[in-house]
């Protein structure tokens, strides 16, 4: 009976321990979400810029680029799949490692072979446990990614896309990554990056119709210098969202771990308070009992 | 007298926003003056340096491969790397030239050579 209590105890002590754990990780993702949040917001007037400047290009030379040329044959595709390094985020990874399943599965339908290129740690376990193979991988920046990182990666998928078929080539880059809508909500996202999506619309673009611009030196040298520069910008978009998204995730999971070890400290608290009222009651009734029994004892002999 | 508004954006934080008189920006052609009322400009800027003249000191700044769009007296300059001239690291700038030298000729380093002397230049510490 004794032994019951004191387990009691133990375990009632050891969670309280990692509560406290908990409770630290839930204050410091809620840190960090403000900081990548204010990240998202610093980088998006050059996202922004960038995405005018592509535009009004496109709009004013006729595009015939490589990078935004469509093949008819295409066979086969990247796919960027963004991750974060370390786990405790509930189901941020797994949610989207679910998302580049299912893209990876419609391509393989379409007839497209997929070659992955992975960030984050997670993710490169994720492929390996599966013995599959992997087109690239970068892990240690998954909760603060810097434009240099982005690059890294934007350069090993533009290679990978300017490269003939035969040697590995893709024709089609897609990217995988989990969207911040906000501190509740965060959607696991598939955009395509390669080649860029031309769309031939009436509308007015944002902020007015484009100047007619003169270009330095000419509209398909700016295109050639722009168009890497806007992949890198999307990738460190995507990039930047995953981390504020990951954060997040790792906030709500320890919060809910928090109030389940609350749970867990007080139901076990009443166990081992009624072990120990059985206890006391037990003690009373051998006292009680053995004070008889010597009662009977001497009165028999009298 | 008309004023341009000029921004100096970077790929993670914008550096400077605000009113000037003349951008001066070197692109791939050459040094290219911009005045209020220029043409809608659309420019490549490789490694180099950005002027932008306010009504007391002028504002020099390193960008690092870049481009310059202009529409309505609106200039925006936006870089992988863009550093103000008084928060260069001129020392650190120094090293990578040396660096980049011993390390060989190749494509890198040349690269390097280039990014460090373009913020030497606008530090105003030219090589």
């Amino acid at each position: 009976m004794a032994g019951q209590l004191r387990v009691y105890r133990r375990r009632i002590r050891s969670i309280q321990a990692t509560k406290k754990i908990m409770r630290a990780m839930e204050l410091i993702a809620a840190s960090r979400i403000i900081k990548a949040q204010q990240r998202v917001a610093q980088s998006t007037p050059y996202a922004e810029e960038i995405t005018r400047a592509v535009s009004a290009v496109a709009s004013y030379s006729d595009v015939d680029h490589p990078l935004t040329r469509e093949k008819e044959q295409r066979e086969h595709a990247a796919m960027l799949l963004v991750t974060s390094d370390r786990g405790f985020a509930g189901a941020y990874n797994s949610s989207a490692i679910r998302e580049a399943e299912r893209l990876s599965e419609l391509l393989r339908s379409e007839g497209k072979q997929v070659s992955p290129y992975l960030v984050g740690r997670k993710a490169i376990a994720f492929y390996r446990f599966r013995g599959r193979e992997v087109a690239g991988e970068w892990t240690g920046f998954s909760d603060s990614p810097a434009y240099q990182d982005a690059k890294e990666v934007a350069d090993a998928l533009m290679q990978a896309f300017t490269r003939a078929p035969e040697e590995g080539g893709v024709d089609e880059i897609h990217i995988v990554y989990t969207q911040f809508v906000n501190m509740a909500v965060q959607r696991p996202t598939v955009r395509r990056l390669l080649p860029l999506e031309v769309e031939e619309t009436e509308e007015e673009p944002a902020g007015g119709t484009f100047p007619l611009y003169e270009f330095e030196p000419s509209a398909e040298g700016v295109l050639d210098s722009l168009l890497p520069r806007y992949i890198e910008s999307r990738i460190y978009n995507a990039l930047l969202q995953a981390a504020a998204s990951e954060h997040a995730a790792r906030r709500r999971a320890m919060k809910s771990a928090g109030d389940n070890a609350d749970d867990l400290i007080r139901s076990l608290s009443r166990a081992a308070n009624a072990a120990r009222q059985a206890e006391i009651t037990q003690e009373i009734s051998e006292i009680v009992g053995g004070a008889n029994a010597l009662a009977g004892a001497s009165s028999g002999s009298e | 007298m008309a004023e341009l508004h000029v921004e100096l954006v970077a790929a993670d934080h914008e550096v400077w926003s605000g009113e000037a008189t003349m951008v001066i920006a070197t692109t791939v052609d050459g040094d290219l003056g911009i005045l209020p009322g220029h043409a809608p400009l659309l420019g490549v800027l490789p490694n180099g340096t950005v002027q932008i003249r306010t009504g007391s000191q002028p504002l020099v700044a390193a960008v690092l491969g870049g481009f310059i769009s202009m529409a309505d007296d609106r200039v925006s300059i936006l870089a992988e790397v863009a550093e103000l001239a008084d928060e260069i690291d001129v020392e650190g700038a120094r090293r990578d030239i040396e660096q980049a030298r011993t390390s060989g000729d190749d494509e890198e380093s040349r690269a390097t050579v280039q990014r460090a002397e373009a913020r030497l230049r606008a530090a105003g510490q030219a090589p």
